[in-house]
């Protein structure tokens, strides 16, 4: 009783300050987002081509991405990188997510792509159209709409992922909670309220993920 | 129109076409036959480069192409392709799958490219159908939007691989129905096909393909009724009696069965 009085409590005595930080939590996530679309397009593009070199390209660089911890990677751009250039608390953890993001997403991509018939390209090529134009005129607007659930799914990922920007002092949500915490004492609470921040707006995102999925299915037909 | 000297193509190991020598004249219908695996549509995929054959010559219009000297879009721009699948483009209307390669590769003006991909569409029997999306026809007007779609970009010539095959019998018709009507205008094309009626009736050219090589060539008359290589009649009698063989071999059976106890010997001797 006294746990869920304390979470109400500075659920609306913190309104501002968790509102505001969950802001930052979705500006950040965007941002990542959507230069990690752009990656992963650029890798799966890069994967799928016939050239060994481009194909080992993205190869190296799904592989080093995937097989190394988030936060090392933000720490390597945040402290590493700030020798040569200062990107801030703000864009060292959003290009760090960006390209974390982006090897997985190039998978996503990748294996939309090739999940379109063959004969979607045969045909488009056999018009006189030129590959990279089949590629952004039949093929790509198809593959988009089969890796919509997929790309969500990321996309729920990368939002929660972004908690981890709170180590190279972006005040988003779970900074504020932390230093919430620490000024009150009250651990459970602060991270209690943190968690129901991540999880309205990962139901509200799933949400339009799923209405997304029906629209494009509409349209089809 | 349309010259090819010895053509080859391998895939990995597998050796496809081996030695493909082809003459087409402009106007000509040219029907390919021949069982599967023969190399037709391989050999239909090399005239416009979707398949690159390892050796020979293509030469359309009087002139040698080769894929590092010519700009291959160029030249399938001008080749139009019938598949057996359709292909159709899922996510855009009749219309759309047919003005996308006039308006996207010549830059023909939208409203210009709307007003002739109607008037096709008029020409194969679908202009109704104009806004409708590919998964609401049936396969036979599928394939004839395919037609419209490849005619849109006004074409030297035409390749059918094999455009009938996909189709429920009873919608054969309608596509060949469309085939020889381009035939009648003077269309050079290419067919591969299982339609031996089609091809007695429209081709002035019958080649019948088997293991990579040209086995005969010829007008249908003579490949049809007067073939002069064995295996063409032999193709020929499996393609144009296809239950025959089969039926009487099981009324064989069955009629000796009843009479006397089969020995292998006689079984065998009813099967073959």
């Amino acid at each position: 009783m006294e746990f869920l009085q304390g979470v109400l409590y500075y659920l609306v005595k913190d309104a501002p300050i968790f509102a505001a930080a969950a802001w930052l939590t979705i500006k950040l996530t965007f941002a990542a987002l959507v230069i990690g679309v752009v990656i992963g397009l650029f890798f799966a593009l890069l994967k799928i081509s016939s050239s060994r070199l481009l194909t080992g390209i993205a190869n190296l660089y799904i592989t080093i991405i995937r097989g190394t911890p988030l936060i090392v990677q933000i720490f390597a751009i945040y402290f590493g990188l700030a020798r040569i250039y200062d990107f801030g608390p703000f864009w060292s953890p959003a290009i760090a997510l960006a390209i974390h993001n982006g090897a997985y997403i190039a998978e996503i991509f990748r294996a939309g792509i090739q999940s379109i018939d063959k004969g979607q390209m045969e045909a488009a090529r056999s018009l006189g159209m030129p590959y990279p134009l089949a590629m952004r005129r039949i093929i790509l607007p198809q593959a988009f709409k089969r890796v919509v659930p997929p790309l969500g799914n990321q996309f729920i990922i990368g939002l929660k992922d972004s908690s981890l920007a709170a180590f190279v002092t972006a005040p988003e949500l779970f900074a504020i909670s932390m230093r919430r915490a620490a000024a009150t004492l009250a651990d459970l609470e602060m991270y209690a309220i943190a968690g129901l921040y991540y999880l309205a707006m990962v139901v509200i995102f799933s949400f339009l993920v799923s209405k997304l999925e029906k629209r494009l299915k509409v349209d089809e037909a | 129109m349309i010259k090819i000297k010895g053509l080859q193509k391998y895939f990995g190991s597998l050796h496809v076409l081996k030695g493909i020598d082809l003459e087409i004249n402009r106007s000509e219908v040219v029907c390919l036959i021949g069982a599967s695996g023969s190399g037709k549509s391989t050999l239909l995929r090399c005239i416009n480069f979707l398949e690159k054959a390892q050796d020979g010559e293509i030469w359309i219009d009087g002139e040698k192409v080769e894929s590092k000297t010519h700009d291959l879009n160029e030249i399938r721009a001008e080749v139009g392709m019938v598949f057996q699948l359709f292909n159709l483009f899922p996510h855009k209307t009749v219309l759309g799958n047919v003005i996308e390669a006039p308006v996207m590769v010549k830059g023909v003006a939208k409203d210009e490219a709307k007003k002739e991909g109607l008037s096709l569409l008029e020409k194969v029997g679908l202009g109704d159908k104009a806004y409708s999306y590919p998964n609401q026809l049936s396969g036979g007007q599928k394939q004839r939007v395919a037609i419209a779609r490849a005619l849109a970009m006004k074409p030297k010539i035409m390749l059918f691989d094999e455009p009938t095959s996909a189709l429920d019998p009873e919608l054969v018709g309608e596509v060949l129905d469309v085939m020889k009507q381009l035939a009648r205008e003077g269309m050079t094309m290419i067919v591969v096909t299982h339609e031996m009626g089609f091809a007695k009736e429209v081709a002035e050219q019958v080649i019948y393909m088997d293991d990579g090589k040209i086995v005969e060539a010829g007008p249908p008359e003579q490949i049809f009724e007067n073939p002069g290589e064995e295996r063409t009649r032999e193709f020929l009698s499996r393609v144009l009696n296809p239950n025959k063989s089969p039926d009487q071999q099981s009324k064989k059976v069955k009629r000796l069965s009843p009479k006397k106890k089969v020995s292998g010997y006689r079984l065998e001797e009813a099967v073959n």
